[in-house]
């Protein structure tokens, strides 16, 4: 079973939500991202989503976009990519999902990914240019070797296209709070449990929301409705203000876990 | 062979939809609103009111007689830089503004290269008092500081794009990125035949009017078809709204000049379609410069309109199904392009258009004399003479 439904199982059964944090795989270098690992599963964190950075995340805004742009003139690349995640799963078994865009793995050659993805250990893909339409082949070889191809769905999603969606995303369901790109926001859209419910209401498969999130206030608001949450923005300007001071990895822990500590 | 894409949006294996879910509605509207627009009497006539009363059609077809002394030609030029605001992008951006007042919606953004397609964007938008916001590479603002200007003045608000190349790429990134942020109120004018479906074939469909009047203008003028097409290629626009109209006419030789920059093996250039792999970028499945990690590469042309690392997926159908050569001018030679039409016509175009004009020098000396060649002239060079200035050109 894939590490991801394990996992969903086993906060169903003790009825935690999920606390899910998105970093940047090599910001601000590849051994760093290595060593925050522990550090997030130790304060309280569930999924780790790894960004696989591209040149041009449309989705993402300027945090994202910085912390891809140094990781990628570090060098990052699917295969160092492919490494980190071995060698993470040589000491931990927290479930590892990939964020990127579409064009490095069509590059890669979409089965040869699916098949060196699971060689390494890794457990779900989001891929945020890639609607449905477009997503059968990527979709059928993550399937045929057990890696969950999340998708998303935005606050414009009419419901009779969240039901499709919702048929062929598996792991969960990425709700998008927000109309916009990622990155901390101060408020979050007033219609925001209303929409979780609307999706609720057509799958059983877990919600998590994303985008905008850093608060505790709204993470708090956000489980009302939701099975999870994901902070991603928050959590990469925090290791960019802290990397090189003294206690670098402590400060993080301290900050992710102010924020699992209300997912409990 | 068909002159149409699938429902899907897909020119053979070319084109598709590759956005953020949020923008799957705003593309379906807008998808419908055009199917229902283009078939629509009352939306066709009001159209080509404004193509004929603000913006100046038909253009003529000018017989370049000068140079087609010095070539052994006969080349004729579709005057597009003669329309109102400099160059054919306004037929795009009327048809578009339409679009958004029938979609209800009051706020336009668009990205720009050269700034031509922003100007364009500001003088419709102005004319329809619709908020306009255009996102342009910091580079490109200061090669092309005076359509920065033309812009501001014409009531848009520019925004400076600082990431990445710095040029039209990043601009487009930001003007996506703004739409995802701002669907609900506002519509995006997309420049050239790329991006999403249906922004290819809608954007083809605006742009066809080059190709539609030449065709008819050509066969008055010299009672048959011309036996080549040529064109620059950026994105593609002027391009395909040429050879769109002769896709059927077999023995019209089509040939789409790309920027080489400061040489095809410099790695310094824009050609795609010349040197490019096969990706996803802005939207769509086409040619596109990229390294073999699959990030996008950084494209280079003296010419702002030119220097994008992508191409309208049409165009790389036309290559795959090779419909059409597609070839590549370097800085250099555009530039002597640009001066030669100068010297010998009395028309100076835009340094796009010149790549097109330097490649009908080359071609010249390989086809047969007295040959018909159509190049569109895409756009006049006022926009560029600041820039040129400084190159040493005379």
């Amino acid at each position: 079973m894939n590490r991801i439904a394990v996992k969903n199982n086993h906060l169903q059964q003790i009825q935690k939500k999920a606390f899910v944090v998105y970093i940047t795989a090599g910001f601000p270098n590849i051994k760093t991202t290595e060593q925050l690992i522990p550090v997030l599963e130790k304060n309280g964190v569930d999924f780790i989503e790894l960004g696989m950075p591209f040149s041009d995340p449309i989705a993402d805004g300027p945090t994202i976009q910085k912390s891809s742009y140094t990781a990628l003139q570090k060098g990052m690349n699917l295969e160092k990519f492919f490494k980190l995640v071995c060698s993470i799963r040589k000491k931990s078994n927290i479930p590892l999902i990939m964020m990127t865009y579409y064009n490095p793995i069509y590059n890669y050659g979409i089965k040869r990914f699916a098949k060196i993805a699971h060689q390494s250990g890794l457990d779900g893909v989001i891929v945020p240019d890639l609607p449905i339409e477009e997503a059968s082949e990527l979709n059928q070889c993550l399937k045929q070797f057990d890696i969950a191809n999340i998708f998303l769905v935005s606050p414009v999603t009419p419901k009779k296209r969240i039901r499709k969606i919702a048929a062929l995303s598996s792991g969960f369901i990425y709700y998008v709070s927000l109309t916009g790109v990622t990155g901390v926001r101060d408020k979050l859209p007033s219609d925001l449990v209303q929409n979780i419910k609307k999706i609720k209401s057509v799958t059983k498969k877990p919600v998590f929301v994303g985008f905008g999130v850093s608060k505790p206030k709204q993470i708090k608001n956000i489980d009302r409705a939701a099975s999870g949450v994901i902070v991603g923005s928050a959590i990469i300007k925090s290791i960019a203000t802290h990397y090189g001071t003294k206690n670098f990895l402590k400060k993080i822990g301290k900050f992710v876990a102010s924020l699992s500590i209300v997912t409990k | 062979m068909s002159k149409q894409p699938d429902q899907k949006g897909y020119f053979g294996q070319f084109g598709g939809k590759f956005v953020p879910e949020t923008l799957i509605a705003a593309l379906n509207e807008l998808e419908t609103a055009y199917n229902h627009s283009k078939r629509d009497p009352k939306f066709k006539k009001q159209l080509q009111f404004y193509l004929k009363e603000f913006a100046g059609r038909p253009t003529p077809l000018y017989y370049a007689e000068q140079l087609s002394k010095h070539l052994g030609l006969k080349v004729y030029l579709k005057r597009e830089d003669l329309l109102h605001s400099g160059a054919h992008k306004i037929n795009n951006t009327l048809g578009q503004v339409l679009l958004a007042l029938q979609m209800n919606k009051r706020r336009i953004i668009a990205e720009t290269g050269a700034g031509q397609h922003g100007v364009a964007t500001a003088v419709a938008a102005a004319r329809f008092g619709l908020e306009c916001e255009v996102y342009m590479g910091e580079e490109d603002m200061h090669r092309q500081a005076l359509n920065v200007f033309r812009m501001k003045l014409l009531g848009a608000k520019v925004n400076c794009v600082t990431s990445g190349s710095k040029t039209l790429k990043d601009a487009t990134n930001e003007a996506i990125r703004d739409w995802v942020s701002n669907v609900r109120t506002t519509h995006y004018i997309l420049g050239s035949v790329v991006g999403p479906h249906p922004y290819p074939v809608m954007v083809r469909d605006f742009q066809a009017v080059i190709g539609k009047e030449a065709r008819s203008q050509i066969l008055q003028k010299e009672k048959r078809l011309p036996d080549y097409l040529m064109a620059c290629v950026g994105g593609g626009s002027n391009a395909i709204g040429l050879f769109h109209e002769f896709f059927n006419d077999k023995k019209v030789k089509i040939f789409g000049i790309e920027a080489a920059g400061h040489g095809l093996s410099s790695g310094q250039h824009a050609a795609s379609l010349s040197k490019g792999t096969v990706g996803i970028l802005h939207g769509n499945k086409s040619y596109l410069l990229q390294d073999n990690d699959g990030q996008i590469k950084i494209a280079h042309s003296v010419s702002a309109g030119l220097d994008y690392p992508g191409v309208g997926p049409e165009h790389s159908y036309y290559k795959k199904i090779k419909r059409a050569e597609y070839v590549a001018i370097t800085d250099q030679e555009a530039l002597q392009g640009l001066k030669n039409l100068s010297r010998i016509e009395g028309i100076i175009p835009a340094l796009e258009s010149a790549h097109a004009i330097a490649y009908l020098y080359k071609a010249a000396k390989k086809i047969k004399k007295k040959s018909i060649v159509v190049v569109c002239l895409s756009g006049r060079g006022d926009k560029d003479m600041e820039m040129v200035s400084k190159l040493k050109v005379l």
